[in-house]
């Protein structure tokens, strides 16, 4: 990043997908690079320096992570990423608790982590209800009130979606959740750093976070578990005992101190940062839309992350519009992009019709985007709508006045 | 995914994107696909009193490898019989532009979008035939 690239192909695309993953910060990995060769040692060896320098930075990590969050260190469990976190909150409490209460509160558009980890609750006799969320994305309180019943022992609603970047009301969701004495946990992947996170006055009692999704490496995460009141939960990873005997195995130093920084780093930046995303965002949007008509927004404008746009243009195919914008990295929540000819399954839980979920990118701004990216982007971006536009019969038949869904389409 | 070259000519340089007069005898249209799948071609021909294609059209909503097998058809089927233009096998269309396993979807769409366009030139023929006499 050193180097600023001002000319993008598509063998070195503009980067806009900052939802998938971040670049690691430089100044993260000026930190991270004394523990690979020369503090080299185990951080749980007890009997020499090279031990003590290694744990002491792990625990320098710890204190970090947790400020960001309102936590104590003592609660920061070091894991391999979000997914591991969210496995471990889902199947770790859910086991623990099983004998006592079986039912678990989830939402239809959570990661697939999370929606698979509760298919494997399901096979093992747990009961598992998935809210529905409304258009704009977020889910209903009283859907949720009237979920919950005295079995529920956890509620798993995710702080902030991977793909359209609404925020669910959480602090709203740990209220309900702490009065009727039910677990919460939220997979924070994409909030942790973005947004203001305090697990006190959220009454939040396990949250996931994930390391490459804040400008920390990849293969580092974190689940925070709640000490007061005491979460328990039965570990899927056997061992050592580390990290309070929750997650064995042997912790990566220079990743842990890279996750520390990052989230150093995110708690003096953040409000900046989310000023500067705000405008870029914004400017992204009007660019489109000052150009461009029958464009979309997926999910909630004012309940989002800042570096986030998730956007249907009608009447043009997402992966078609992708291989002409072969120059920027983005994201489409078109069906073609994987093997399934299904489109995105978030998209749909907000009642997006198919034909308007196939022609969806994500964008995603982040730290290292500038104007300039943004504005040579949103002119690639309308440059190939408008060509394909003229291509596409849809869009033929609607400037004819003709109503697509009048036709019979045949399936195939 | 790498593309090949061809399907990335056809796709950044389409031949015949347009339309005729859908209404005209000499123009058969079909359209296939559906929104919902994220394809839908629209193939137009334009066929002269000896039954053959002098021009075709099209237009196409879908991912690069479905406007590529678009823009391929209208080429191969200009100057070929009706007949001839039915026999074009979605084989063909997929090993010309090597379209990867996951797309050759596109190239069956193709196929059937010439079937559909010679299916309807042919039942308009009918139409007028019966009006004459």
């Amino acid at each position: 990043m050193s180097t600023r690239q001002t000319s993008w192909n598509k063998d070195k695309p503009l980067y806009l997908d900052y939802q998938a993953t971040t670049p690691t910060d430089p100044r993260v990995v000026e930190k991270m690079l004394p523990y690979f060769s020369e503090k080299f040692g185990n951080p749980h060896s007890r009997t020499h320096h090279y031990g003590w320098e290694a744990e002491d930075a792990v625990e320098v990590a710890r204190a970090q992570i947790a400020s960001l969050i309102g936590a104590s260190p003592k609660e920061i469990i070091f894991t391999s990423g979000a997914t591991e976190s969210n496995n471990l909150a889902l199947k770790g409490v859910g086991r623990f608790y099983k004998d006592r209460k079986n039912h678990i509160i989830t939402c239809v558009t959570e990661h697939k982590c999370v929606l698979d980890s509760c298919r494997h609750l399901e096979m093992e006799g747990f009961d598992v209800t998935y809210l529905p969320v409304q258009q704009n994305g977020l889910i209903n309180l009283s859907d949720l009130a009237a979920a919950m019943t005295d079995q529920t022992a956890l509620v798993s609603i995710m702080a902030v979606n991977n793909e359209i970047g609404v925020i669910q009301p959480i602090a709203e969701i740990g209220k309900m959740c702490r009065q009727r004495k039910i677990f919460f946990h939220t997979d924070g992947a994409q909030a942790v750093g973005k947004i203001p996170i305090n697990v006190d006055d959220m009454n939040i009692d396990l949250m996931s976070i994930s390391g490459h999704k804040l400008y920390a490496p990849m293969g580092i995460g974190v689940l925070y578990v709640r000490r007061r009141p005491r979460v328990r939960l039965v570990a899927m990873i056997n061992g050592g005992g580390q990290e309070r005997g929750m997650r064995s195995g042997t912790l990566p130093t220079p990743l842990c101190v890279g996750m520390g920084e990052a989230c150093a780093i995110a708690e003096k930046e953040m409000a900046a940062e989310t000023e500067r995303l705000k405008m870029l965002r914004d400017r992204f949007h009007d660019g489109i839309n000052g150009r461009l008509s029958e464009v979309y927004l997926n999910g909630d404008l004012e309940h989002r992350i800042p570096g986030n746009l998730n956007l249907s243009f009608a009447y043009v195919e997402g992966e078609g519009l992708m291989m002409g914008v072969n120059d920027l990295a983005v994201s489409s929540g078109s069906a073609c992009t994987s093997a399934s000819l299904e489109p995105s399954y978030v998209l749909r839980a907000l009642g997006v019709e198919e034909e308007l979920a196939h022609t969806s990118l994500r964008i995603g701004l982040g730290r290292f985007t500038t104007e300039q990216e943004v504005d040579y982007a949103v002119e690639k971006i309308c440059f190939e709508v408008e060509r394909l536009r003229q291509m596409s019969p849809l869009w033929e038949m609607a400037q004819d006045g003709i109503d697509i869904k009048s036709i019979e389409w045949a399936d195939h | 995914m790498a593309y090949s070259d061809k399907l990335l000519d056809h796709y950044e340089n389409p031949r015949n994107v347009g339309a005729f007069d859908k209404d005209d005898d000499g123009v058969g249209t079909g359209l296939v696909g559906a929104p919902a799948c994220g394809d839908v071609m629209k193939l137009q021909i334009k066929v002269d009193a000896d039954g053959i294609i002098e021009d075709a059209k099209f237009k196409t909503f879908g991912c690069g490898s479905a406007i590529a097998s678009s823009s391929l058809v209208t080429e191969w089927v200009k100057g070929k019989s009706i007949d001839e233009a039915v026999e074009i096998k979605n084989t063909d269309i997929a090993t010309e532009l090597a379209l990867p396993p996951v797309k050759i979807h596109c190239s069956v769409l193709a196929e059937d979008a010439i079937k559909a366009a010679v299916s309807d030139y042919k039942s308009k023929r009918a139409e007028t035939t019966k009006a004459a006499e």
